[in-house]
């Protein structure tokens, strides 16, 4: 059955193929059809691979797959193939599961777009490239799968085109991931000039041949790499505007996968942070930073899906929390749960914009439980998990992220203490102001004539069912991985060999960890409680969204005053003074003074003998006066 | 046993066809324009079976020709193809008929058709050559057919870049005449025998003082050609004001002249020079990286824009050249076929866009993509291959490049990265303004919308060679390695270059004992590439023919007709190496 894994990525990529002939001919909705078919038949396959997989012996779990060589020159040797092991494929079963869902939400909620056919072109290439990441069993591959789902980013974030917001924000993202690829590449190059190899096992195999300094630089250029991907800080600004796409591209590749592709990075390079400490103690501090950041600035946005944009921030700041204290399990356990109420509440919001006539204000919404009835209830779900009230699957998950910084630090612990209490809180809000309270959105007296209101109502079926699937697994979704008893630990077990079992949890005690989940719960609850009281009649607390917050700490524009502005000017310098003012003006001075030099010369040429004849005696005499000094001296 | 001379064959006929155009009187314009495209449509062909022919894991030069010229002078009609020259001369066979075809130029099509076939022999003779004397002849002929090409179909500031273009290469080229005939008499001295082929010349002793400035006398006629940073003020010019067929052979394949000199002649000639002045040079390439980036992001005309960026991959060429690692020299080669390809590609759409809009300024340009999805389509695949997106051609050369010279000189490679980000600002920024927001900007009367069918044939051939050099560069990089890892190695020799193990060359490859066992392990694939090459060819070669002859129908019939006479071309040759 393992030899069967070349079949995930490629049926996407046969998807993508037909689509991109085809797709038009095919249109609305076979194209759909087609794009989400491929992408469950990898489901399928993942699945069956995942379990023959799972039947091996825990130690024998690794299988690779070789394709077909891509470079070799000299020493270097790059070969495209698969690595199988209990990561990678858990990696698999999530992406798959979780794009099967979008893509079929998709076909619903795209009906009415006149690119219909390319929406689903570009949907399965990012599922493919998504695999490549995933799979890959060297850090090329892997390089190859995170440009590709980057420069699918930057198709769909554009895909309304038309709209400059939408066009600015594609090109952010995709500028922004490549600082982080300039890292990613750098690393690349170091492990390779060290070990002479980028495949993963030979790399971890050699890492006593890294020199300790490059070891962090290793590790900080990953990280590098994994904070332009993730949406860590200060690189976290385009995740916010990669917004401007459509709704189930923002659930799925912003909020599901590929933002959690850093995470995915860190815990496949295991091996190198846990040799540089110091490189994965500044990843750990970083997420904490970016916890606390996204958690704040979500409090305070007014759009529907800015909130979930600096939430998902938040949520990636958690992730690399755990990655950077080594409690790999912890982070992709997360990544997990993150996947499916993330994923939720973006269809959740999606299906809320769809009914509003895209309207993404939440102060314009309100009481849209009563109209919504299951998508408010399955968002409820989402908000209850994120928050990490129990037995949801987010207050096991975050409560393992938060267990575990506590062994680092108690003070990376409160930053994410105080995060997940904003965490409950925000969602709250946005809960509280989208689904209670007025209907906002009825349009009265004032507005009558030309305006008409809204009919907010439940989506189709098609919408429908990716909602109720994602809640049934955000409720449950903790159950994975229990705490309490090593024989529910099943994540942690089933990932032991790839990435170590996290080893700082076995420091706590039982009763250490009762203490833990009691006070999660209670922050959890806490903040649920304090939002809902807060917000659950009222929309208009102005002082409880300051301005600072609600530019996400003015990074962003920070950010766009000293590079844009100073790049900008460096660029008119380059190009008026150096370029044309140096450079080309020394080359046609030259050519000016050939030219002057001829024109001056041109006077001598007067064409009378007289004049010849004079210059001819003139210099004859200086000659031999010139002749007559030599002699006498 | 005398083999069929392919070389000489392949540069006779662009002069053949271009004789044969001077007396077809000027009228008939059609029957010009197809004989010329179908001319260079053979000529590819005919490169093809040189290509079929090349033994893959040979380093030494092949299918070499060398007769006597002036004898008394020690000048020899010398021509040999290596890994290292091969894809160029297939990438120059390639981009001729596609500049032939997507340029229609309506007045004066004789003179247009007979200088760029004459065009094509000069470049096709300059990567040949490997007698000096005979390059430089070859070299210096490319540009009289560039400059009127240049004043006769360019654009309103023609003239002006035209003289500039043509004094500036030719002031570089001064400086390389002297310093062949330098290098060849200090040679004579020494041995007591006058030559100028490359091969005897690259066991001249030379003292350092000799060596920096031979090697500078070289490198100026390189250095501007290519071009490299700060001799590049010609090239915004020349690119943007010449027609578009000018604009794709001056970046596509006359720049390659440039940074070919370098890697065949001052590798191969001043080893111990080009150790010694490395740094500067990849400081000059990392400069034109960085510089030729952000001077781009300020250009308002993409023809400027592409100009600038050719600065800026040109500078990662250089920097592979001089970095001396195997990886980043085998990564200068294959980029110089991967720039030529999507540059070539990138001027073939503007010319497109304005032939549509009437204008190459991004000012006057906005949201195409929604009329012509995919012409935007090409044009951002295109983007995406030249900022260096992996599974494109662009990455392999670029990714090989900053490796290699990561390994041998790490913070070069370092400034270096940074280019590829700002490559992604500008190119990307480029796109935007001309594809993306609201549409602006009339058509032009009777201007089509999205690509017509005979575009997207001029397109398809550098559509498939995109995507295939960056999945699968494996068929093209078996080939230029054992060239390559050569010259490595004679640099090694030659001077007092320590590689790190990383960087070596295999050398054991490239004993002959080896080289059979490789042969024999080879085989089995090697047939299968070449079968597939073959067919590929043909593929790219026949629908070009016939969207020349305006057959649209016969695109089938054609490639099998097209298959039949490569059999019977192929037997016809073979039978000539029997003799």
């Amino acid at each position: 059955m393992l030899d069967l894994i070349f079949l995930v990525p490629l049926f996407p990529l046969i998807g993508f193929a037909i689509l991109a002939v085809f797709g038009k001919k095919l249109g609305n909705p076979l194209a759909g059809w087609l794009a989400g078919t491929m992408v469950f038949g990898s489901f399928v396959v993942g699945v069956l691979v995942f379990a023959s997989l799972f039947q091996r012996q825990p130690n024998n779990r690794s299988y690779t797959q070789h394709w077909f060589t891509w470079l070799d020159v000299g020493r270097l040797h790059i070969g495209v193939g698969a690595l199988v092991d209990p990561l990678s494929m858990t990696m698999v079963a999530f992406i798959t599961g979780v794009s099967t869902l979008i893509h079929f939400y998709s076909i619903g909620y795209m009906e009415h777009d006149r690119d219909f056919s390319k929406f689903f072109i570009y949907l399965n290439l990012f599922v493919f490239s998504m695999l490549m990441l995933v799979l890959g069993d060297n850090m090329l591959i892997t390089f190859l799968g995170w440009e590709g789902v980057g420069v699918c980013s930057y198709f769909l974030i554009a895909f309304w085109f038309s709209r400059p917001t939408a066009a600015s924000a594609g090109k952010k993202a995709m500028i922004y991931n490549r600082i982080g690829d300039g890292g990613f590449l750098l690393a690349i190059f170091l492990v390779f000039s060290r070990t002479g190899s980028i495949n993963y096992h030979v790399v971890f195999s050699r890492l006593n041949e890294i020199s300790p300094t490059d070891m962090i630089a290793v590790g900080l250029l990953l990280f590098l790499a994994a904070a332009g991907k993730s949406a860590q800080t200060p690189l976290f600004p385009w995740l916010a505007d990669a917004m401007e796409g459509p709704t189930p591209v923002s659930a799925l590749i912003h909020a599901a996968t590929m933002v959690t592709a850093g995470v995915y990075l860190m815990c496949r390079v295991n091996p190198i942070l846990h040799a540089a400490p110091d490189a994965a103690h500044v990843v750990a501090w970083v997420g904490g930073a970016t916890a606390f950041i996204g958690a704040t600035s979500a409090c305070a946005q007014q759009d529907i899906k800015k909130i979930l944009a600096y939430s998902t921030v938040s949520q990636l700041g958690f992730m690399f929390m755990a990655a950077g204290v080594g409690a790999y399990v912890a982070a992709i356990f997360l990544m997990l749960t993150h996947a499916f109420y993330k994923a939720l509440l973006f269809l959740g919001a999606g299906s809320v914009i769809h009914a509003m006539d895209d309207e993404q204000d939440v102060k314009k919404m309100g009481g849209l439980a009563k109209v919504m009835p299951l998508t408010a209830a399955t968002f409820f779900i989402a908000w209850l998990s994120i928050a990490g009230v129990p037995p949801f699957s987010g207050f096991w998950s975050k409560g393992d992220v938060l267990q575990n910084s506590w062994a680092l630090s108690p003070g990376l612990w409160a930053l994410g203490v105080i995060s997940a209490l904003l965490t409950a809180y925000y969602m709250g809000r946005e809960y509280s102001l989208v689904f209670l309270g007025k209907a906002r959105w009825e349009k009265g007296g004032e507005a009558s004539s030309k305006e008409k209101s809204p009919h907010p109502h439940d989506p189709r079926l098609i919408m429908k069912l990716p909602l109720v699937v994602l809640a049934i697994a955000a409720a449950l979704g903790g159950f994975i991985n229990l705490p309490f008893h090593p024989n529910f630990v099943f994540l942690e077990r089933w990932l032991a060999p790839v990435v170590g079992a996290s080893l700082l949890n076995h420091n706590f005690s039982v009763a250490d960890e009762w203490l833990f989940a009691i006070v999660d719960a209670i922050i959890a609850i806490t903040g649920v409680v304090v939002a809902w009281s807060l917000w659950k009649s009222r929309y208009d607390r102005e002082n409880l969204e300051p301005g600072f917050l609600q530019r996400a700490w003015g990074l962003d524009n920070a950010i766009d005053k000293v590079f844009a502005g100073t790049s900008d000017k460096l660029a008119g310098f380059f190009t008026m003074s150096i370029d044309t003012g140096i450079i080309d003006a020394t080359v046609n001075l030259i050519g000016k003074f050939a030219n002057g030099s001829g024109r001056l010369l041109r006077k001598a040429q007067t064409g009378y003998v007289r004049m010849y004849a004079m210059f001819f005696a003139a210099a004859s005499i200086a000659l031999l006066a010139y002749l007559m000094t030599r002699v006498a001296s | 046993m005398i083999s069929f001379p392919y070389l000489t064959t392949l540069l006779l006929i662009p002069i053949g066809a271009a004789l044969a155009l001077l007396f077809v009187p000027g009228k008939y314009k059609k029957l010009i324009h197809t004989f010329a495209v179908t001319a260079s449509v053979v000529i590819f062909g005919f490169s093809a079976f040189i290509l079929d022919e090349f033994k893959t894991g040979v380093s030494g030069y092949q299918m070499v020709t060398t007769h006597s010229w002036f004898g008394s002078l020690g000048i020899n009609y010398s021509l040999g193809i290596d890994g290292i020259s091969l894809f160029l001369v297939m990438m120059t066979t390639l981009l001729f008929p596609i500049a032939l075809a997507g340029a229609n130029e309506k007045r004066n099509t004789k003179t247009f058709a007979i200088w760029t076939l004459l065009l094509e022999a000069a470049c096709i003779g300059s990567f040949l050559s490997i007698d000096l004397l005979l390059f430089f002849i070859f070299f210096e002929a490319t540009l009289v057919p560039v400059y009127f090409l240049m004043v006769e179909f360019g654009y309103e500031k023609r003239g002006y870049a035209a003289v500039k273009f043509f004094i500036y290469t030719f002031t570089g080229s001064a400086f390389l005449l002297v310093a062949i005939l330098s290098l060849a008499f200090i040679h004579q001295s020494q041995t007591h025998v006058l030559t100028f082929s490359v091969i005897q010349l690259e066991h001249t002793h030379l003292t350092s003082v000799a060596g920096v400035l031979l090697f500078l006398g070289f490198t100026a006629a390189f250095a501007v050609k290519a071009p490299i940073f700060p001799f590049h003020s010609w090239s915004p010019d020349a690119y943007s004001q010449s027609p578009t067929s000018g604009s794709i052979l001056l970046a596509g394949v006359m720049a390659k002249l440039g940074s070919y000199g370098i890697i065949r002649f001052d590798l191969g000639l001043f080893p111990h020079t080009v150790v010694l002045l490395a740094p500067l040079f990849m400081t000059l390439g990392v400069i034109g990286i960085i510089y030729g980036g952000i001077v781009a992001a300020k250009q308002r005309n993409l023809k400027r824009l592409v100009a600038f960026s050719s600065l800026a991959h040109l500078g990662f060429i250089v920097m592979g050249a001089f970095a001396l690692s195997d990886q980043s020299v085998t990564g200068a080669v294959i980029q110089m076929l991967n720039h030529g390809i999507y540059t070539a590609a990138l001027f073939l759409l503007i010319a497109m866009i304005y032939r549509r809009k009437g204008t190459m300024s991004l000012d006057e340009i906005r949201g195409m993509q929604k009329s012509a999805p995919i012409l935007a389509a090409v044009f951002i695949l295109m983007v995406m291959a030249s900022i260096g997106v992996p599974g494109l051609n662009g990455f392999v050369g670029e990714f090989l490049i900053l490796m290699g010279t990561f390994i041998t000189h790490r913070w070069w490679a370092v400034v270096g990265v940074l280019g590829v980000v700002v490559a992604a600002v500008y190119m990307l920024w480029a796109y935007q303004q001309a594809f993306h927001g609201p549409e602006k900007g009339e058509y032009l009367k009777n201007a089509p919308r999205d690509l017509t069918l005979k575009e997207g044939l001029v397109l398809a051939p550098l559509v498939i060679l995109v995507v295939l050099l960056g999945v699968y560069p494996k068929p093209f990089l078996n080939r230029i390695t054992p060239s390559v890892d050569k010259l490595i190695i004679h640099v090694e020799n030659k001077s007092q270059l320590k590689l790190p193990g990383n960087a070596k060359p295999i050398a054991f490859r490239y004993d002959k004992k080896s080289a059979i066992n490789d042969k024999t392990l080879l085989s089995n694939s090697d047939s299968k590439v070449g079968n597939a090459s073959k067919a590929v060819l043909t593929g790219i070669v026949m629908p070009i023919s016939s969207c020349i002859t305006g057959n649209k129908v016969a695109t089938g019939r054609a490639s099998q007709t097209g298959y039949y006479v490569w059999s019977v071309g192929k037997s016809f040759c073979r039978q000539g190496v029997s003799k």
